[in-house]
């Protein structure tokens, strides 16, 4: 026999304690349910959408009377519950309906409290709480007309938007300073009282309502400070009240609100009460999440688990008014043992607050943007220690690396024409039929055949999505994205294995890394060559065919097949003897451009190829070498005039620049390196956007880095403050020295950064003086091959080839 | 004027790398794959006319040095998603030497 329970109210609380109840034990309990509205269960929170006229009530419902007829329950609808009569286990209703019980829930929610002033029972005065309410105002704004609503939070604001909605003229009248102050700060409430202002909505903030008006209606309200303002209704959202009369009345205890313990019992052992008509450990909510944990436990209970417990909830508040983005949680008040991070950008107004007390996340306000809401909700609720995060803790989950909230949804709601690939103009509805007519399943076969992030690679993650979307469970990301498509290893791995292994040539690697093709690609060979390269520095022997053709000839490839020369100026030095000869050389082979590049030097373009090794020998013997303006190495060093000249500088930049240049030029890198030696924090060699850059201070040089300018905009990061010009290059040599050694090929310096974290850079090449010692030690060894000028080498005769036709017939013809 | 020319020897052409024949008709490129399979096309890439004989040899392909378009040997076709042909030209080794067709020499592209 199932046992008798009866629910007083067909709420929120009570639909999902019975949906909870019937998923652990179903057919354990016969229900009934009072309920005093004449309608199933529906979702309350969507009221406004309702009002707004986004959705219709239809939309809304949770149960179905199909729902209660599946589950066997007896629905009282329109009849609320009057008497608990706790000696005969019965509820009896306002019409004489009784139901008797073995089990009881009280879920009776709240009512909306009502100002006592004059006037404040006329016709026209409705409250926000259920389906009739929104009925009335709905009728009210059939005729247009005039609403004023008091009350100026989350309820009331968004009546006032609905209303507004529908057509009325509305005025919120609000007691406090600013809006919604029990969950947003003055400067969230600022923006969020501009934008109702902005949709044509009234708002009164410090307005203190004296008496409604009107003699057999509304017909206005007047303030305190003798101000009228017409209205044809009257929405009171003021605040709730828990709605404890009835449990009362049995004798139950209450105080605000039922009392209940952590089982959700209340006084009487055989009666439980959840929702807004609770009070437990003090607290009284007025929010769905909390009611849903207090559901779980009663279920439980129910069902017959004593040890179930709720322990309170902490609560999040959204404004659900379209278009105006609002998230806030937890306690945002200011004292002497909090501190708060802030990020205001004024002109896509956006604010966003964080209060933290001892490392940890105590309350956030987000407006304008609160995709990170749920986000920092979580850190707040579990207590999370932030101080890792704290530096970009305010920019949200992206920026640390982890999964930006429900991407999904975005781009599943993308159209087929939106471009994925910006690069390479690829849009969403091409990935997609690539996938489908193709049968594609990895990153790389989407790459091949659509070329969608083949470039830049900045939409890889977008084109993950996009083929989640498409493949569902069948796209299988791999954890590694492999170095190419010859090998499923990654960069890391197979840079570990080249070391473990001591594979040192490109076969052997391939060879006993079980490469998927012959002799690899032009993705995973210049890897490899450069992998090699620096881990067998005196050993192995560079590949040229591995290298793309500005490495392999010395030269930048232009768009017409000639070549551009850039000869070194450390620092950004140079004298006539060097000009002359580059203004020589540039008349001799009749080269058409001379330009000063963004590098403080001298770039010659549109050079035959067949004239490169002559131009080289020419500019070699005025005491020029390469710039490797095409290198995947160190490229410029540039400088500002400092103290020699500058009146601000504090320390010789130029010489240092010169000497850091003259030091580590040749070596061979992931990426190019760029650096830069500013004279004074005026920065004027832009040295706080390189991959390694030195700011020159009277005390010393301070030594950032995991800067760029290219493609992102990175800031440098500062690595740390040495004293004087020999650890200055030590530390930039360990430096660049750990990039070699852990760089992915082609990996800039400050992904590379971002990648291993600059902590553990910082640790090895700052902390610990003996690593440091030890990677200064291996970039000395690497250099003393490299620094050979490969233009003197190919004067010289090396590869020849390269810049001979084989056989040319054309003079052939010419004789003919 | 004799159908095939001599153009140079087999081992003027590097292993996995290209020498360029100059012509009337424009720059040729010879390659040698790794399996010192030779193959020659116009010296044009598809793409936008980047000289294939600088790029990267591969396999039975070469990727080309402006925008790594990957170009077959084989028959001159890019591969993936790109569409062109850089046309293939006949060759054909005799005794350690490399021969190419007059007309492939010398017919002028259009
Ligand atoms: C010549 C020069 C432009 C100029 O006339 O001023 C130049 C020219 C080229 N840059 Fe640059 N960059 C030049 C300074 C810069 C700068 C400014 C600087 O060095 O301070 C930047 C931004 C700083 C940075 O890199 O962070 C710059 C960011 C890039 C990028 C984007 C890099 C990135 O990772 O975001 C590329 C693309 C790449 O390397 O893959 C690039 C690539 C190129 C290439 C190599 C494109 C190519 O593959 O052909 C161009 C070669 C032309 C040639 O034959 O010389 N260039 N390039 C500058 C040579 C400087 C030098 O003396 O060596
Ligand atoms: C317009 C509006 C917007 C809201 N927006 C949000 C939001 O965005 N987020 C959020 O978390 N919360 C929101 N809320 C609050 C949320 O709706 C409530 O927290 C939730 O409905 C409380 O559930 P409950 O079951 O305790 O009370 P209710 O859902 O109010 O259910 C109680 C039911 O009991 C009935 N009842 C009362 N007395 C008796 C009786 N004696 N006999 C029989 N039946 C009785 C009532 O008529 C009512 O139907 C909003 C509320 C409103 C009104
Ligand atoms: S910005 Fe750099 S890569 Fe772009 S066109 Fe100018 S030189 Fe070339
Ligand atoms: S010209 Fe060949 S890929 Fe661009």
């Amino acid at each position: 026999m199932p046992k008798k329970l009866v629910v007083i109210g067909n709420g929120m609380a009570a639909g999902r304690a019975l949906d909870e109840l019937f998923e652990r034990a179903p057919g354990a309990y016969e229900v009934t349910i009072f309920g005093a509205e004449p309608r199933v269960n529906y979702n309350r929170i969507m009221l406004s959408p309702v009002l707004s006229g986004e959705k219709t009530y239809e939309d809304i419902l949770i149960h179905d009377d199909a729902w209660y007829e599946a589950h066997g329950i007896t629905l009282h609808r329109g009849k609320p519950a009057v008497t608990i009569d706790r000696l005969a286990k019965r509820v009896i209703a306002a019409d004489g309906t009784a139901a008797e019980y073995d089990q009881l829930i009280v879920a009776t929610g709240s009512m909306p409290f009502v100002v006592p002033i004059p006037g404040a029972t006329l016709p026209g005065v409705v409250t926000y709480r259920d389906l009739d309410d929104v009925n009335t105002m709905l009728e009210a704004a059939q005729g247009g007309g005039r609403a004023v609503v008091i009350g100026g939070g989350l309820l009331g604001l968004e009546a006032a938007a609905g209303l507004k909605a529908q057509g009325m003229e509305v005025t919120v009248l609000h007691l406090m300073p600013t809006l919604m102050e029990r969950q947003l700060d003055p400067s969230a409430g600022y923006l969020l009282q501009k934008a109702f202002e902005d949709r044509g909505i009234a708002v009164r903030c410090k307005a203190n309502t004296h008496a409604i008006l009107g003699e057999t209606r509304v017909t206005g309200v007047r303030l305190d400070d003798g101000t009228e303002i017409p209205a044809d209704i009257v929405v009171m959202a003021v605040g709730i009240r828990p709605n404890a009369a009835l449990a009362k009345e049995a004798g139950i205890e209450t105080n605000r609100g039922v009392l209940v313990g952590d089982d959700m019992r209340t006084s009487d052992p055989d009666i439980f009460s959840v929702g807004e008509c609770v009070e437990h450990r003090g607290l009284c909510y007025g929010l769905v999440a909390p009611l849903y944990e207090m559901a779980k436990v009663v279920a439980a209970q129910l069902a017959g688990d004593a040890t179930a417990a709720y322990t309170g909830s902490v609560t999040a508040t959204k404004l659900k008014v379209t278009g105006i983005d609002l998230f806030s949680a937890g306690d945002f008040s200011e004292a002497m043992d909090r501190q708060e991070i802030v990020l205001r950008d004024a002109a896509r107004g956006v604010y966003k607050r964080l209060v933290l007390k001892e490392n940890r996340i105590v309350g956030a306000v987000l407006y304008g943007e609160t995709g990170d809401g749920s986000w920092f909700f979580d850190l707040l609720r579990r207590e999370t220690d932030v101080s890792e995060l704290r530096d970009t803790l305010i920019f949200g989950q992206s920026y640390v690396g982890g999964v930006p909230l429900d991407p999904m949804a975005a781009v599943a709601a993308l159209p087929d024409d939106a471009e994925i690939c910006g690069c390479n103009g690829v849009c969403k509805g091409r990935i997609v039929q690539a996938i489908n007519d193709k049968g594609l399943s990895t990153v790389g076969d989407v790459r091949a055949h659509t070329k969608a992030s083949a470039s830049c690679g900045t939409c890889t993650g977008l084109v993950e999505q996009v083929m989640t979307l498409t493949l569902g469970d069948k796209f299988a990301k791999s954890a590694v994205e492999p170095l190419c498509g010859c090998t499923e290893l990654g960069h890391d791995d197979v840079r570990r294995l080249i070391r473990a292994a001591g594979l040192k040539s490109i076969p052997a690697v391939m060879q006993e890394l079980g490469w998927k093709t012959s002799c690899g690609c032009a993705k995973c060979r210049p890897a490899l060559n450069y992998y090699l390269l620096c881990d067998w520095p005196e050993e192995y022997e560079d590949d040229g065919r591995s290298r793309f053709i500005n490495e392999r000839v010395h030269a930048n490839i232009q768009k017409d097949g000639t070549y551009s020369v850039v000869p070194r100026m450390w620092g950004g030095l140079t004298n006539p003897r060097e000009l002359r000869a580059i203004a020589d050389v540039a008349e001799k082979y009749n080269i058409p451009t001379v330009k000063v590049t963004g590098g403080q030097r001298i770039d010659l373009l549109g050079v035959r190829k067949e004239d490169l090794p002559a131009v080289w020998a020419d500019l070699n013997d005025a005491g020029m070498v390469s710039g490797h303006a095409y290198a995947k190495g160190l490229r410029t060093v540039k400088t500002c005039v400092g103290k020699e000249w500058c009146r601000f500088g504090t320390q010789d930049s130029t010489g240092l620049g010169v000497r850091i240049e003259r030091f580590m030029w040749g070596s061979w890198t992931p990426a190019k390196v760029k650096m830069g030696v500013s004279g004074c924090p005026r920065n004027c060699s832009e040295a706080t956007c390189k991959d390694v850059g030195v700011i020159c201070v009277d005390s010393g040089y301070e030594i950032h880095f995991a800067g760029a300018a290219g493609i992102h905009i990175k800031g440098t990061q500062v690595l740390c403050k040495v004293a004087g010009e020999d650890e200055c290059i030590e530390v930039i040599a360990a430096l660049t020295q750990l990039y070699r050694e852990q760089g992915h090929y082609l990996e800039r310096m400050y992904k590379w950064a971002d990648r291993v974290g600059v902590d553990s850079i910082r640790a090895a090449v700052v902390d610990d003086l003996e690593k440091r010692r030890d990677l200064y030690g291996r970039f000395v060894i690497s250099q003393r091959g490299a620094q050979i000028d490969p233009w003197a080498e190919r004067v010289a005769g090396r590869d020849a080839h390269e810049f001979r036709p084989m056989a040319n017939f054309t003079l052939a013809e010419a004789a003919e | 004027m004799s159908e095939w020319i001599d153009v140079g020897t087999v081992d003027d052409v590097p292993l996995l790398g290209s020498r360029v024949v100059q012509a009337p008709s424009g720059d040729i490129a010879v390659f040698k794959a790794a399996d010192g399979t030779l193959f020659a096309l116009r010296d044009r890439c598809p793409h936008k006319g980047g000289p294939l004989s600088q790029g990267i040899v591969h396999g039975h392909s070469v990727t080309c040095p402006l925008h790594n378009w990957v170009i077959s040997l084989d028959s001159g076709e890019a591969q993936g998603a790109d569409q062109g042909c850089a046309h293939r030209i006949p060759l054909r080794v005799e005794g350690g030497r490399i021969l190419l067709t007059a007309s492939a020499l010398m017919a002028r592209a259009a």
